[in-house]
Order: structure tokens, then sequence, then C-alpha cells
């Protein structure tokens, strides 16, 4: 082990157990050889959820990057159903994080969506019947069934960030990598996103979120805390504690009761 | 409005080269105008113009010439942009004036000068030969070939190059092939309208269909049509007015794209 642990993208999971769909062990990750966190343990399995929390720089989008095989990774062994990151595309759904300049096209909601099914059909492979029932679900799941004929660029923000999120959904994936997917998006925006989200975990699928969103993590069975190190992995009752917090936003929460509450704290950390 | 190409056959052999160029430029500019490439397809059309000079200086064909300046321009621009911090654009502006200039200086040294460089520049529609049209035949087929074959990792390019990777689809492959695609347009399109031109007809076509339909397919056949329309009546008033023939296409191209535009901009006032 301690041999295969020198080569870096080593794509044996240590843990036999295909139940799992994500296995990290002792994973750098960065970019152009300069490592932004080391020695990241991470475990997946199916049906579960992991967000991944940290402020801007912290990493999350990297370690996403790093799952869906966009970036290599600088050390460790990384292993997304017991195979390299980015060899098997239409089990992967990735959501990036959003940018309004780019992904603007002029083109059809329904369009957009269906490239969902890309991965599934290859180059030429015609879309079946079920491949336009799902991309009609997915739609229908953000409540975007009524602009399917509506050119991108005519909708808001909010309403084109539900359309990229439809289409991660329509690929039907068995892992999907979400970054920020609720930052652009209003209430109940964010309702038919979680919803969704809990649809495809009673399918089996599992997930990774990046969010900004203690909220939204503490929903989630796992919570990864990080900046520029992993400050914390485990349930959210084990990891949203109040120096953890502290440690990745400068902010934390109290208990009161049954539940979380947020607090800012006075301004002595170097994050403020 | 038919009689000038019935009775003079290079006025027809003008037209169906121009049809075939059209067609060629419909399709990969509607790829440039989604991707936005379309300072790339400038950099290409420029940089093809030193390759072809040095082609006739030594009497070969200007399409080996040209080919080999697309190479010189797409390397050298890849080179920059990975080599430096330098952006894409600041590469392509530094090298099209750069090739632009060593193409003049190439052509200066022929006996017509001023002959040889506008008919490179603006190109000889008027007097394209047979065999030029069976070149520009099978470049037009291979071009909807390759495109018909490659449309969903194309889109998905435009849509997110990141988005490309993750579905399956190598990026570095697609990309290249996008720029080949672009450049196999200009190096067969130089001869009938030149390199100058076979920018407009890239991007002028592209631009009007983008701007009245939402669907790839639609926007493809539309740009063809428009450049297929312009391609006529840039013929015809050169006929009639004696006025050079390659201008007088791009001139066309360009005013049909304020036409939509002006339509366009009357509709959606009208609507508010």
């Amino acid at each position: 082990m301690e041999l295969l642990k020198n080569s870096p993208a080593l794509l044996i999971p240590t843990v036999d157990d295909n139940r799992l769909t994500l296995v990290a062990q002792d994973l750098d990750i960065g970019y152009n050889s300069t490592p932004i966190i080391t020695d990241i343990h991470l475990h997946l399995s199916w049906g579960q959820t992991i967000a991944l929390v940290g402020m801007n720089g912290s990493g999350k989008s990297t370690l996403l990057k790093t799952i869906a095989g966009l970036i290599p990774p600088l050390g460790g062994t990384i292993a997304v159903f017991q195979a390299a990151p980015g060899k098997l595309p239409h089990r992967i759904g990735y959501l990036s994080q959003f940018h309004t300049a780019n992904s603007i096209l002029p083109l059809q909601v329904i369009d957009i969506v269906s490239m969902g099914r890309y991965p599934w059909r290859g180059l030429l492979g015609k879309f079946t019947s079920e491949d336009h029932d799902i991309i009609h679900a997915a739609l229908e799941i953000m409540g975007m069934s009524e602009f399917a004929h509506q050119p991108l660029q005519t909708l808001s923000g909010g309403q084109q960030q539900r359309v990229f999120i439809a289409q991660v959904l329509a690929q039907q994936a068995d892992l999907y990598l979400l970054d920020e997917p609720t930052a652009n998006l209003d209430l109940a925006g964010k309702e038919l996103f979680l919803q969704a989200l809990e649809g495809e975990k009673k399918r089996g699928a599992a997930t990774v979120v990046a969010t900004h969103d203690i909220r939204e993590a503490a929903e989630c069975d796992w919570v990864m805390l990080l900046a520029q190190q992993v400050i914390a992995f485990g349930s959210p009752q084990q990891t949203l504690t109040p120096e953890n917090l502290l440690k990745t936003f400068g902010i934390t929460m109290v208990q009161q009761g049954e539940c979380m509450q947020l607090a800012v704290v006075p301004c002595e950390h170097k994050h403020c | 409005m038919i009689e000038p190409f019935l009775s003079n056959p290079f006025m027809l052999r003008a037209l169906i080269a121009g049809m075939l160029v059209s067609i060629a430029c419909g399709i990969v500019g509607t790829l440039i105008v989604l991707r936005g490439l379309a300072f790339m397809g400038d950099a290409l059309a420029h940089g093809v113009l030193p390759g072809i000079a040095l082609a006739m200086l030594f009497g070969l064909p200007g399409i080996i010439g040209a080919a080999l300046g697309a190479i010189v321009m797409v390397g050298g621009i890849s080179l920059i942009t990975q080599r430096s911090r330098l952006s894409a654009d600041t590469a392509i502006g530094l090298l099209f004036v750069g090739m632009l200039a060593l193409g003049v200086v190439i052509v200066s040294r022929s006996n017509s000068f001023t002959g040889d460089l506008m008919r490179i520049l603006f190109g000889d529609i008027l007097g394209i030969q047979d065999s030029a049209l069976i070149t520009q035949a099978l470049a037009t087929l291979l071009i909807l070939g390759t495109t018909t074959i490659f449309i969903r990792p194309f889109l998905l390019l435009c849509y997110s190059p990141e988005q490309a990777q993750v579905a399956g689809f190598s990026v570095k492959l697609y990309h290249n092939l996008m720029l080949a695609l672009i450049a196999l347009t200009v190096i067969v399109s130089f001869q009938t309208v030149g390199t100058l031109l076979v920018f407009g007809m890239l991007i002028a076509p592209a631009g009007s269909a983008v701007l009245i339909t939402h669907k790839i397919e639609s926007m493809m056949v539309i740009a063809a049509a428009f450049g297929i329309l312009a391609v006529y009546f840039g013929l015809l008033v050169s006929y009639h007015f004696n006025f050079a023939a390659g201008a007088s296409i791009a001139c066309i191209a360009t005013l049909i794209f304020f036409i939509i535009f002006t339509i366009q901009n009357i509709r959606s006032a009208a609507a508010h």
C-alpha cells in the first residue's frame, strides 16, 4: 500500500464495498501541482449526501473538480465507482459554479436540458422515448415546463439556474457533483431543488454539494468543513460545532433547545 | 435576374462556388458565433495570408500554403496562451497583425504586387475554375459530415467546456476539431471571397440566423440560406453595376444582418 500511495491518481479503492460511490484516501488536490488541500479522507455510500462547506477559495470547487476528473489529483488515491475520476461519464452529473457571463447560449431551454442525455447516448445514439420522458420530467421537477421552448437568454438568472439543474437531473446520474447549485435561486427554486435532491436520493443517487449555506448543509448526511484544509468531516451534529464554524467562517452556531442557531462571532477572527 | 448566370459560364461557376462557401460558412459560422470564437475566425482568415503568399512565390497551390499558415496561426496562439499569462485575444491580436504584415511583405516581392494582394484578400470569384469547384464541394461535404457527426460535443463545448469534459467528450479533441473546421472553411473559401471577406461570410449570415431562431440546426440552414442570398444578389449587383464581386457579396451579407437586426428591434419595441 505504501508503494501504491506514492503514485498520484492511483485508482484502487482501499475499502472493498460496492455500496461506496466515492473513496478518497490521503488525497491532495490543487492546480498545477500547487496543493490547496492535502490528506483528504472521504467516502460516500449510495443514496447519501455530503455538503462541502467553506468560504470562497476554501477548496470546495477544487475538490468537486478533482472528483469529476477535470483536474488530476496531486497525491493519494481517489476512486469513483471503483474507477478513475472521469472514466464513467454517464454516472457522474456535474454542475459547475454559476457564472452569468458564460453558458448563456441563444438556444431553447429544452435543448439545454437535453444535453444531460448526451453522456448516455454518445455521439450519434438516437434519443429514445425514455430520454424524452426524462427530459420533460426534469423540466417539470424544476418548474420550467412552460419555458421549454423559450430561448435561455430571455430567462432571469434564477430561471437559468433552474434550467442548468434540470440538465443535470436529466442525466439520472449515480453521483451528483453540484457546485453552489442554490446560490442564484429564489426561495421557490431552492425548495424545488431540495425536493429534487430528495427524489434522487431515494433512487439511490449520492450527492456531493458545495455550499456556503450552513442550513442546507445541516440537511445532508455528512458535512466536510473546508478552509484550505479539512477542518472537520462527519455528521452535521459532529461537525457544525461553534469551534469548527469559527475556524471555517469566523462565525458560529449555538444550540437552542432542539435546533441550532447561527451567531456571528465578534470580530477577533482573521476572516472578519 | 437569372439571365446573367445562364449566358455567362463564369457567372454560373461564381454562383456555385458562392453557394458552396455559403453552406460551409453557415455551418461553421454558427459554431463560431455560439462558441464565441469570432476573433479566432478572424485570426485564421488573416493567418493564412503569408502561407498563400509563399505558395504563390514558389508556384505551389495556394491551398497548401493556406493550410500551413492556419497551422502556424493556431499553433502560435496555443503556444502563447499556454506558456504565458496572456489571454487568447491578446495572442490572436498579436499574431494576426504579424501574419498579415508578413503576408504583405512576402507578396510585395512579386511583380504584380497589388493584383496578387487584392486577389488573396478579396478573392477572385469570377475567375473560379472547375477544379476549384470540386475541391470546394468536397470540403463543404466534409464540413457538413463532420458537424453532423460531432454536433453533440460541439454543442456541449459551446455550453460549457467543463460540462463537455465531464460528459465524456474530450475538450482538447473537439476544440481542435472545431478549429480545424474553421481553418478548412477559410482555406477553401479564400479563392472565392478572399481571406478578408471570408470572415464576413462566416459571421454575418450566422449572426443574422442566431437573431431569428433558437435551434442550432435551423441556425445553420438559415445562415447558409442568407449566405446564398448574399452571393446571388452580390453577383447580380456586381454584374450590372460593375462592382467588385466579393466585396458586393460581403456588403449584402452585412446588410441582411442589419435588416434582420432592425426588424427584431422594431418588433421587440412594439411588443413592450
